[in-house]
């Protein structure tokens, strides 16, 4: 349970004068739900972006069980087992939710060109594969009567899941969650903190950015605070919910249940 | 549903037997009922066949993938050139067509990929205005490559290049088949039916894959495509060269049905009447795609068949030559179908819900 699956060190990115991360190092160990939290501008969504190659960071840098992480490619981080959903969803809107799902399978299949000409056997089977997989998904998130709906029609929460399966489908080793529970009401963030804690309990890890203060709470292991780029806790929650630097961050609006 | 007959012959699968078998004759007998109209008629079908051919090979790039490409016709160009140089006279070469035409795809294929590689950062307009400039070099340096080594016989063109031919038998001129003699454009009538069979089944293929997947993911969004670990940059510089395989393809077929190529033929009007082909017909939807291609390689022909007569009567002299009428007819419907069915023709059925939600 112990083993470390990724290590952050010292990882500073700067755009212009703002410093959006400066000198951010945390740990997150195989299996864990692992929390980021911190206020609007903390950086969050920039330490995402460096782990998953679409920044490159301007100092420091990250291991993946125990092997320096190249990824200067998002396409790369997610071979090696990186996966992320956005803050602002990016789903492939005039595709259908099953589509969605079954483009995520892209990086664990081969079939080429010549394959999909020909269509042998090897092919129409992989395709028979990634579409069984696809659907299993769906269902796991929750969403299979969706299926066949364009990912635009579907409702806040419905697209925030299919987000969800489509980096499942990638069979990541760390899955990277920035704010799932924004725009979503009391029932769906309940039903979205299950399928959180059926995805650690599956085997993936999880990184959470999220503002529900509640979710994090209740669903963290432990968790980093940022702000203004820097780390200034890292802690179980119970720990971090008492920590001045992190009660005065949040100018002292302190979660209602701390 | 506006047209519910059109809808229920074409949905229906129950018909979809049926309507291969018909399809398939009605398509087998064309270029003879077209010859009771003369060889003139043969003739246009002919183009009309290569320029499905040509704009299903550009769909693959701007249907598929997204990236607007107006300087295809440098890949047919490249192609036909290919044909062209190997087989005639001007070098005094005359491999045979199944060593040319592969030669005249790889080629293709391989200025695709020039072009594509260093380009394929950029987006929209930016690409669009690059290929352009591609497609006006290739046909600058096809116009100027005769001197001081006489290479492409510069705006002469090159005359008296070999048709395909088997062994003995050549497409060109006429063949007695049992009762019926078939001329040289109804041979390649039939080759380039079956040529765009297979491009169809190409296209249809690709599209129903985990590479046409990938090009629709990074056609919607390409971060998010790469997030999930699409090679954005590999999968558009295969569409890239896939179509320009095709266009090579076309090319070479092209100069060989003519027998005479001159640059003249690969000016940025014609990447214009390919892309609006795609673009009219339906982006992506290949059966939007053929119909584009169709109609605006047929009725502007039909036009200059039509429209002296017709003058003739009612005017008694021709007031407006057909050419520039046709070029007048073009623009009219072009702004009359993006006013009134933006998607194309027959847009692919996800893109007609899109904008029926749009409306409403
Ligand atoms: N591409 C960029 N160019 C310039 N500045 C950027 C860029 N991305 C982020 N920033 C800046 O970096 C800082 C951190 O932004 P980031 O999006 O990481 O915050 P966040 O913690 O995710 O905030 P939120 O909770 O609002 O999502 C902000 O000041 C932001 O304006
Ligand atoms: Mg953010």
């Amino acid at each position: 349970m112990s083993q470390v699956l990724l290590e952050a060190r010292q990882v500073c990115k700067h755009f212009g004068g703002v410093k959006a991360l400066s000198d951010v190092s945390l740990t997150i160990h195989a299996g864990e739900i692992y929390g980021l939290i911190g206020p609007n501008g903390a950086g969050k969504t920039t330490f995402f972006n460096c782990l998953t190659g679409l920044y490159v960071p301007d100092g420091g840098g990250f291991e993946l069980a125990g092997k320096p992480l190249q990824a200067d490619a998002p396409q790369k981080a997610a071979a090696l087992g990186i996966a992320r959903t956005f803050q602002n969803i990016r789903l492939f809107a005039q595709m259908t939710a099953l589509e969605n799902v079954m483009v995520g399978r892209h990086v664990r299949t081969r079939a080429g060109v010549i394959g999909a000409i020909l269509r042998n056997r090897a092919t129409r089977e992989e395709e028979a594969a990634i579409r069984r997989r696809a659907e299993e998904l769906l269902h796991y998130v929750g969403i299979a009567d969706r299926a066949c709906d364009l990912a635009r029609n579907l409702s806040y929460g419905d697209q925030r899941r299919l987000e969800i399966a489509r980096a499942l489908a990638t069979e990541p080793k760390l899955l990277c969650l920035d704010e799932p529970a924004a725009g979503m009401n009391g029932a769906e963030t309940e039903a979205l903190k299950v399928l959180i804690e059926g995805i650690r309990r599956d085997g993936t890890t999880v990184l959470l950015i999220e503002h529900d203060m509640k979710l994090v709470m209740g669903l963290c292991d432990r968790l980093a605070v940022l702000d203004y780029g820097q780390k200034i806790s890292e802690n179980v929650p119970a720990v971090v919910q008492k920590d001045r630097r992190v009660i005065e961050a949040y100018l002292g609006e302190v979660p209602e249940d701390a | 549903m506006k047209h519910p007959f059109l809808h229920a012959l074409l949905r229906l699968p129950r018909h979809s037997g049926v309507l291969a078998v018909s399809g398939s004759l009605l398509l087998l007998a064309l270029p003879i009922v077209a010859m009771w109209g003369g060889q003139a008629w043969v003739r246009i079908l002919d183009f009309a066949i290569l320029y499905v051919f040509l704009a299903l090979g550009l769909n693959i790039v701007v249907g598929f993938a997204g990236l607007l490409d107006l300087g295809y016709i440098a890949f047919y160009a490249v192609g036909a050139y290919t044909y062209a140089l190997l087989a005639s006279p001007h070098l005094g070469l005359h491999l045979p067509f199944w060593v040319i035409l592969p030669c005249g795809a790889m080629l293709a294929c391989l200025f695709g990929v020039l072009l594509g590689a260093p380009t394929l950062r950029l987006r929209g307009d930016y690409l669009a205005i690059v290929t352009l400039g591609f497609g006006e070099i290739i046909r600058i340096f096809l116009n100027n490559l005769n001197a001081p080594l006489n290479i492409t016989n510069g705006a002469q063109g090159i005359n008296l290049i070999d048709p395909i031919a088997i062994g003995a038998f050549k497409l060109s001129g006429r063949t007695d088949i049992w009762v019926y003699s078939l001329n040289g454009p109804q041979k390649y009538y039939y080759l380039l039916l079956l040529l765009c069979t297979g491009v169809v089944v190409i296209n249809f293929r690709l599209q129903h894959s985990r590479i046409g997947r990938a090009w629709q993911a990074i056609r919607e969004d390409e971060i998010a495509a790469r997030a999930v670990g699409i090679n954005t940059r590999n999968m558009k510089l295969l569409a890239f060269a896939m179509g320009a395989s095709f266009g090579g393809v076309a090319g070479g077929v092209y100069s060989a049905m003519q027998g005479f190529i001159s640059p003249e033929s690969f000016a940025l009007n014609e990447s214009i009447m390919v892309l609006a082909m795609v673009v009219l017909g339906g982006m992506g939807h290949i059966p939007g795609v053929i119909l584009g291609a169709v109609l605006l390689a047929v009725l502007p022909e039909a036009l200059r068949f039509g429209v002296v007569p017709v003058q003739q009567v009612l005017f008694g002299k021709v007031l407006v030559d057909p050419e520039s009428l046709r070029m007048l007819i073009f623009g009219l419907a072009l702004v009359l179908v993006m006013r009134f069915r933006p998607a194309g023709l027959w847009p692919s059925p996800e893109r007609q819900r899109e904008l029926a939600e749009a409306k409403s």
